[in-house]
């Protein structure tokens, strides 16, 4: 208990005199909140992007491709597939007893970015009737939905910021066709915001197809697997299913690597010169303090207690830091949009960069790693002064 | 140089500091060496093509594709020196993991086109003769063992045949070295067109885009526009840029990646402002008593003042160029993925600017304290 209370009083005399070094100091908190706050920015990021694609997909939504492709752009579905996937048994059905399902196509358009005029590449989704019932959390927010067989979209409205033209009333091309955007849509932030929508019927005249690219069905809760085993049971259609949130998943998969890579690549080698910065403060901190501690070491104090006094310190500093950081890199980063490309051709997806408490726990954890790192060597330093020489010491 | 033992000597006062104040400076200008070598790399992906080279794809993107049908029409606008098609396999050999940068084209034209790809003579008879023809580079080779005669098998993550499979039996029949070409950056295989367009079920007749040589780069902009005048109002509309625009465009979309690395460039530098200019008030602070001496022999305000920048200076500029140089060493490996890079000299000029500034920014307000000593109270502990 005694050795406690004597470590007690080493840690508080010593944070008391913390301000008497407020210029090192202040090197190792801006130093570590440097990197926390360009770490947190960059998992926002990522965490961001999970969000959109990862967390959206609906539980009980299935995504039907063909077999081998790895996205919709690259994959048909034979016409005389269709009725033996929506005839199966786990195909959830509306009032009328319709299968809820919706043959889709996609399409590319070209887009305009607002900031800096490059050029984008957005889907076109046809749509099959049952989309309403398929997808119920799509809703107009702007304008009016598009009518059947007329070159009508509506406009994902995570779409109507970061690019330019693509207010209801104007028009893009596409398919040899001119088509009249005709309103704006939400969609509760899923990927499907980041496209635009129309018919599928007139989408696949306009391109004169006959197969779609892939189908959408709800299921009934719980029947994935048995899908999956009614579908399996007729081989000569070639087909892969897959849930709606893997399907998301898979395409945002590369950059969502990528960013992870970035963010600890970029984390280590700041973190690196952040230690160094970290040392330096605070074998300072010892050396300015190096009569202080031989006095303490020679009136009885243990040396365990002068290396938690420096440890506690380098801690608060790291801590410190991190929090300044994180606070940092949530105040300017949180909520902004950003766009990147997911799938096989690359089309745009827009999110938001989310500094969500996870993200902001893991800069701090990093923050005290970079400080208790920096604090060890001098309090082991610190320990072992040769107490007679450092006080005599100028 | 006289005044150097004193610099020297002012820097090496207290080892630690300066050894770990260093090596802070090195790894920020390390970090600034990479992100600067990744930016120049992801650039360079296009840069070993010259600008007499543009690149035609349809309008709306990429994807949409484009009919073979308008290479002659295309070979006959004036100032074109040549064209060859290109169509994107999503090729990988038995399992997706082992994907391979794979383009279907006439060969016999490519080898034409591209006279910079090294391969023997008899090769390139076979390869543009034989109808299953696949040439590969040589590091695709002997990454899988594949010699010339050998029959493979690639398949497609895009084209399936008409038979259902989505495997293509190719023979190969040349070895490419693309040492001229930028070795990462080129594709490394080239299927026959003809065999593959008969093969698939969808997209016949098709490709994904042309590459156009033309005769003067200064002439680059005049043939774009003709080109795409020629196919204006077309079921297939055209766009002709030069082939670095696309290049920069295609990075564009994955991010605004110089952006976030300026960004946290800054922000490394933002720190590193407080360390050097720290150590350097530090330093100068304990040593009041030994300029006030100097101040008594003879040196002026100015002269101390001096001392005291050329000091930071030295720090800073030595720091930097350690950590260039290891940025440059890093990149040595990396060289299969990103390409060829070494820092281009307006990132070295770059660089030193920004220690430079460093430097000054840390040394002049404690130079300015000292040079302004007054020598008495310097003397006395004042």
């Amino acid at each position: 208990m005694k050795t406690l209370q004597c470590m007690a009083a080493v840690v508080w005399m010593n944070l008391c005199a913390l301000p008497q070094r407020a210029g090192t100091s202040l090197v190792m908190v801006v130093g570590i909140g440097g990197v926390v706050a360009v770490v947190v920015a960059v998992l926002a990021m990522v965490a961001g992007l999970v969000e959109t694609m990862q967390n959206k997909g609906h539980e009980d939504r299935a995504v039907i491709l063909r077999y081998g492709s790895s996205s919709e752009t690259g994959s048909w579905v034979p016409r005389d597939a269709v009725p033996i996937i929506m005839d199966a048994p786990e195909v959830r059905r509306d009032a009328r007893g319709r299968p809820i399902a919706s043959m889709e196509v996609v399409r590319l358009v070209r887009v305009v970015r607002s900031r800096d005029n490059t050029v984008g590449t957005v889907a076109l989704r046809g749509v099959g009737l049952e989309n309403a019932a398929l997808r119920p959390e799509v809703r107009i927010v702007q304008g009016r939905m598009f009518r059947p067989a007329l070159n009508e979209v509506i406009v994902g409205q995570a779409l109507i910021g970061p690019f330019k033209g693509l207010r209801p009333g104007s028009r893009v091309t596409t398919g040899r066709a001119q088509w009249t955007i005709v309103g704006v849509f939400a969609s509760g932030g899923d990927p499907h915001e980041s496209e635009m929508m129309t018919g599928v019927d007139t989408l696949m005249s306009a391109y004169q197809i006959t197969d779609p690219n892939s189908i959408e069905v709800a299921l009934k809760p719980g029947a994935f697997r048995g899908f999956v085993d009614t579908l399996s049971g007729h081989p000569q259609v070639h087909l892969t299913v897959m849930r709606e949130r893997d399907y998301y998943a898979s395409q945002s998969q590369a950059v969502s690597q990528l960013l992870g890579f970035l963010a600890f690549l970029v984390g280590s080698v700041m973190g690196l010169g952040a230690i160094f910065g970290a040392l330096n403060t605070m074998y300072s901190a010892v050396s300015t303090r190096t009569r202080e501690i031989a006095t303490l070491r020679a009136l009885g104090f243990g040396p365990a207690a002068i290396v938690v006094s420096v440890l506690v310190e380098a801690l608060l500093l790291g801590v410190t830091g991190g929090v300044a950081g994180a606070a940092l890199a949530w105040l300017i980063f949180d909520r902004v949009t950003a766009s990147t490309v997911s799938g096989a051709v690359g089309t745009q997806i827009v999110f938001h960069m989310a500094v969500t408490p996870g993200v902001m726990a893991a800069g701090l954890a990093w923050a005290t790693a970079l400080g208790a790192v920096g604090g060890l060597l001098p309090a082991l330093r610190a320990a072992r002064l040769p107490v007679a020489t450092a006080l005599a010491a100028s | 140089m006289k005044h150097f033992i004193l610099i020297w000597a002012g820097l090496w006062r207290k080892r630690t500091r300066t050894i770990l104040t260093l090596l802070s400076i090195v790894i920020a200008f390390l970090l600034f060496g990479i992100l600067a070598s990744i930016g120049q790399g992801l650039n360079a992906v296009y840069t070993h093509i010259n600008a007499s080279e543009l690149f035609v794809q349809n309008s709306i993107a990429m994807a949409n594709g484009l009919p073979l049908a308008y290479l002659p029409r295309i070979r006959k606008v004036p100032g074109v020196r040549a064209v060859t098609s290109w169509t994107f396999f999503g090729a990988y050999y038995r399992e997706p993991a082992n994907g391979l940068t794979m383009f279907a084209t006439d060969i016999g034209a490519l080898l034409r086109v591209f006279p910079a790809i090294g391969m023997p003579q008899d090769e390139r008879e076979k390869a543009t003769h034989l109808r299953t023809a696949l040439i590969v580079s040589q590091r695709t080779a002997a990454r899988y063992g594949w010699k010339v005669g050998d029959r493979v098998p690639i398949s497609s993550s895009i084209w399936e045949k008409k038979d259902g499979s989505r495997v293509y039996e190719a023979d190969i029949a040349g070895i490419m070295d693309l040492s001229r070409l930028g070795d990462s950056t080129f594709p490394e295989a080239f299927l026959q067109y003809d065999y593959f367009d008969q093969a698939r079920a969808l997209g016949n007749g098709t490709v994904h885009w042309f590459v156009v040589l033309i005769d003067d780069p200064h002439h680059a902009t005049q043939v774009a526009g003709a080109i795409d005048a020629l196919f204006a109002n077309s079921a297939y509309e055209t766009r002709t840029v030069n082939i670095s625009v696309w290049a920069q465009n295609q990075i564009k979309q994955v991010g605004d990646v110089q952006l976030i690395s300026r960004s946290i460039v800054g922000a490394v530098l933002f720190a590193l402002l407080f360390l050097t200019g720290n150590t350097m008030m530090q330093s100068v602070s304990e040593r009041i008593p030994e300029l006030a001496v100097l101040k008594t022999v003879g040196y002026s305000g100015a002269g101390i003042l001096t001392l005291i920048v050329l000091e930071a200076l030295l720090l800073c500029l030595s720091a930097a160029g350690v950590g260039l140089t290891l940025a440059n060493l890093i990149f040595k490996p990396f060289a299969p993925i990103f390409g060829e890079v070494s820092l281009p000299l307006p990132v070295v000029l770059g660089a030193a600017g920004i220690a430079v500034l460093l430097a000054l920014v840390s040394g002049l307000p404690p130079g300015w304290r000292a040079a302004r000593l007054s020598v008495v109270d310097a003397l006395a502990g004042r």
